[in-house]
């Protein structure tokens, strides 16, 4: 068992198969697709909630800004297909044909400059990933090299959200402000707005996902992923067994930007828009509960975690809005002082041992279907 | 950008924008002091900060209202006792905030930030449930109101004086309290070796509730202040807990000193930007400027080399 | 010792150095050089600087003036695991060990190979790691601990443990900060034991303040008092000096 360092234990993969039939089989089959999209735009939710499990619940890192990120790459995929949405032919009574109109009515005659690479999606996908990942370098580079962290580091990166938010929704001629980018018609010629393209964007969203958490496994299992957890543990022991500590908590960091931005890009990709109220502290905050609910240090529990909350967000609001607030604050409460390890925690504690009771006598050797049991960071 | 103005319009728009800064400074030292204490003395980062300020303008809100429509003869007074009751409220929620949720957390700080976040969604949402979501704001007294010039071309406002007025009575008050009095020294006793100061006779449970609801009482006296030159709605206190930490942030944590001078600077550049730029790029450049400083100097302005 | 070098090239020189806390000088104008395969215990009162000049030395106190060479490189312009990497171990006062990972994940983090965040994404636990890990688990008599969480050990195996974790990096220099300390009579014999076998073939600087553990082990003594040295020579002779009874071992 301790020589293990491949991927996934063998409980880890049957809970990965577990949420692969749950999300593959299970919600399309049973789900109309107004509420798959629904599920498709809460699961790119869960590609950030799943780069925090790494730097905050491995890492020890509480970045407070990953919608910095998620902004970012949702942008990038915004840019690329508001300029598709934006032909001449399509916008032929704009003052200015052929640019975005928020441009047009922000009395902006030509297309700035760093917009025009969004015309190659090749560029924009190289964009979504690089984007965020070199900023999260810069940041991770100048705070870690510094010993920055903690506390300290969550008001700066919550800071920088605050600036990056203000920027969009001040800067509306380049930006879309406040309301966004809206409108997004057509990838490449398919049109993404008609039902069989929500379904088919879904499950590229679940794809996407699956590759994430595939990294995010093959991190934890890594030596690099036990080098995280001593750092939580005891920073300066790392530091004096030779490690450069600063390195792997940049990478930790930027690992989970890029998982953030992949998350936006399918976010513009589904919902067909994006704004910069996916950008700022709240919702930046907000997705931290997501991975805190789930589980901090469960993979798995990221994306039950993200579905959970968002699923009693969405019915909470439909029937008391007010009782919402209530709720997620309560939830932020309750999770850090009686569940810190989230749902997880509660199944590996209560639910799998009976499972493996009611399963054991019957048929020796089989392990219980643990679908978010991985509380122990290292087998 | 200064060529369409002569020199001497130049010299006016300085001084008052000057001023216009000078009230945005005592409201940022304001809500930086409570937040220099918690954060800085106790090492607790409390997200809801900006919620026991805004609990404190909205008993700003009904004391007035109450002294308006049943005591009208009180009313040029009325300021003062609202400041005292924010002062009450604000440190007593506080104190309670602290035995319920923070004293289970000191040693897991990031959790404490999450806790007290989820503690001011809930504030908000109790705002909005009580006083509605609009915006309210608050009748000054008549003496308050107007403004004293100076020159021809510039004049203050009174109700600025009264603010920086209060700022300064507030600020020596809460310097007094850490630096020489004997419940200070206990304070920083307590935040240097919880269990060494336990040890020589310190209720170190009594010190950091007690410390916990000044600095939110402080918040409270910030909010009271903040309905002269603001309105109030339920989530006016978000708005500033960011601004307000980096204030604390930039000054060094630990001091006083370096709090009210980076409230200085900060609030002086973003005022002096806000007239040739829109607001919100004025912030923008105001923030990222403290951003790009910190990241090179994260001690902050003011930091003691010490022995780790 | 190599043939060919200089009679004088120290493994460890240490000159001139100073460090300053907010005017207090911890440690004032220290200069002392270490031989190859050297064993110097550094002693004296509480508070005389003996753990900052290890933390000097080790990068986790930066020097306010004066130099530390190893071999040839300057180690007060090098990083912590820079230091760690050119061949400094250190142990430190309070047993230094990651709780969350298993015994075996322990000895393996401290295995030197790697060390870069790509070498460590890719570091595979070969029979070579293996081997390593279960030779020295021997050594520091946790063989049969392997698989247990570090949290569960008890106070003397911890130590251990983290002379382990030192043992596997194999470092030219070894630093101990008290390693005997805090350990029942039986540990500490086992100990004394293992630390006579790891100290062979390589230079080590403790601090300790067991006078017959002390005696010893020690080549050379050097007595500290308020950041500078007070005494310096062999245990007969740092005995015997008057200056160090009244200070340090008359009490």
């Amino acid at each position: 068992m301790i020589e293990n360092t491949r991927f996934a234990s063998r409980s880890e993969l049957v809970g990965i198969a577990a949420l692969a039939l749950l999300l593959v089989v299970v919600l399309p089959l049973t789900l109309d697709v107004f509420r798959l999209n629904l599920v498709g735009k809460y699961l790119t939710y869960a590609f950030v909630a799943l780069g925090l499990v790494l730097c905050w619940g491995y890492g020890g890192i509480l970045s407070l800004g990953q919608g910095v990120f998620f902004g970012l790459g949702g942008y990038c995929m915004a840019m690329f297909l508001k300029l598709e949405a934006s032909s001449p032919e399509n916008t032929k009574i704009q003052s200015t044909p052929g640019i975005p109109d928020f441009m047009d009515w922000n009395q902006i005659t030509e297309l700035p400059l760093f917009w025009q690479p969004f015309h190659s999606l090749t560029f924009t996908i190289a964009a979504i990933i690089l984007v965020p990942g070199v900023f999260a370098f810069i940041i991770g580079a100048a705070m870690f090299k510094r010993r920055v962290g903690g506390t300290y580091f969550a008001i700066i990166t919550q800071a920088i959200a605050a600036i990056l938010t203000i920027l969009i929704v001040g800067q509306q001629g380049y930006t879309g402000g406040i309301n966004g980018m809206t409108d997004l018609r057509t990838l490449k010629g398919w049109d993404i707005r008609p039902d069989h393209a929500k379904v088919v964007l879904y499950f590229v969203c679940v794809a996407c996902l699956f590759g994430c958490i595939f990294v995010a496994q093959l991190i934890r299992h890594s030596k690099l992923g036990r080098i995280l957890v001593a750092m939580r543990d005891k920073e300066d022991r790392v530091r004096f067994s030779g490690y450069s500590v600063a390195n792997f908590k940049i990478f930790a960091f930027c690992v989970a930007a890029v998982f953030a931005a992949i998350g936006g890009a399918m976010f513009a990709l589904q919902v067909g828009f994006m704004s910069p109220s996916f950008v700022g502290i709240v919702p930046s905050i907000e997705m931290v509960i997501y991975a805190a609910v789930g589980g901090r240090l469960s993979i798995l529990g990221a994306v039950y975690g993200t579905l959970l909350v968002n699923f009693a967000k969405t019915s909470f609001s439909e029937s008391f809005p007010e009782l919402w607030l209530f709720g997620l604050g309560g939830l932020f409460i309750a999770v850090v002082l009686a569940f810190p390890n989230g749902v997880a925690g509660l199944w590996s504690d209560y639910v799998q041992p009976r499972l493996v009771r009611l399963v054991t006598p019957r048929k020796a050797g089989w392990s219980a279907p643990n679908a978010v049991a991985e509380g122990a960071p290292a087998e | 950008m200064f060529g369409d103005y002569t020199l001497s319009q130049l010299g006016s728009i300085f001084v008052m924008q000057g001023f216009a800064g000078l009230i945005l400074f005592s409201v940022y030292v304001l809500m930086a002091l409570g937040l220099a204490i918690i954060f800085g003395q106790m090492g607790v980062i409390n997200m809801a900060h900006g919620e026991f300020m805004i609990l404190g303008a909205y008993v700003t809100y009904l004391t007035a209202s109450f002294v308006q429509s049943h005591l009208p003869a009180l009313f040029s007074v009325y300021f003062f006792v609202a400041m005292a009751l924010a002062f009450v409220a604000s440190g007593a929620l506080g104190m309670l905030t602290e035995w319920a949720l923070i004293r289970h957390l000191y040693r897991r700080p990031l959790d404490t930030l999450l806790a007290t976040w989820g503690l001011s969604l809930i504030l908000q949402q109790a705002f909005r449930s009580i006083f509605g979501a609009r915006e309210v704001g608050v009748e000054l007294p008549q003496w308050m109101l107007g403004s004293l010039p100076i020159t021809d071309t510039i004049e203050v406002p009174i109700n600025g004086i009264f603010v920086m007025g209060l700022t300064v009575l507030i600020t020596v008050a809460v310097a007094y309290i850490i630096f020489r009095s004997r419940w200070g020294r206990q304070v920083r006793a307590v935040v240097q070796n919880r269990v060494m100061a336990g040890a020589v006779g310190i209720n170190t449970e009594r010190v950091d509730r007690l410390t916990f609801g000044l600095g939110c009482g402080i918040a409270g006296v910030a909010g009271s202040a903040f309905t002269m030159v603001g309105s109030t709605g339920p989530t006016s206190g978000q708005l500033y807990i960011v601004d307000t930490f980096l204030v604390v942030v930039f000054g060094g944590a630990a001091s006083l000193l370096g709090t009210i001078a980076s409230a200085f600077s900060i609030s002086q550049t973003q005022s002096t930007l806000e007239f040739f730029m829109s607001g919100s790029m004025a912030k923008v450049i105001t923030l990222l400027t403290i951003v790009a400083i910190l990241m090179l100097r994260p001690q902050g302005l003011f930091a003691l080399k010490v022995r780790k | 010792m190599l043939i060919g070098q200089q009679p004088k090239d120290f493994l460890l020189s240490v000159e001139g150095l100073t460090v300053s806390f907010d005017g207090f000088k911890a440690v004032n104008d220290l200069s002392f050089y270490v031989d190859e395969n050297e064993i110097r215990v550094i002693i004296g009162p509480n508070g005389a600087g003996k753990t900052t000049v290890l933390d000097l030395i080790c990068g986790k106190t930066r020097a306010t003036s004066g130099s530390i060479h190893f071999r040839d490189r300057d180690l007060t312009k090098m990083r912590e695991n820079e230091i760690v990497q050119a061949g400094v171990g250190r142990k430190f006062q309070t047993p230094s060990i990651y709780d969350d990972l298993t015994v075996f994940e322990n000895l393996e983090i401290s295995f030197p190979r790697g060390r870069s965040v790509l070498g460590a994404l890719t570091f595979k636990r070969d029979a070579e790691v293996r081997e390593r890990v279960h030779e020295v688990a021997e050594m520091i008599f946790l063989k049969d601990r392997l698989a247990m969480r570090a949290d569960l050990l008890s106070h003397g195996q911890k130590q251990w443990l983290e002379i382990g974790m030192l043992l596997i990096q194999d470092p030219e220099l070894l630093m101990l900060d008290e390693p005997v300390a805090g350990m029942s009579v039986s540990e500490r014999v086992k100990t004394a034991e293992l630390l006579h076998r790891i100290i062979e073939g390589r230079s080590v600087l403790v601090i300790e303040h067991d006078m017959k553990f002390v005696e010893d082990i020690a080549h050379k003594v050097t007595v500290l008092h308020q950041g500078q040295i007070l005494s310096e020579g062999t245990m007969d002779k740092v005995k015997n000096d008057p200056k160090v009874i009244e200070v340090y071992l008359g009490h």
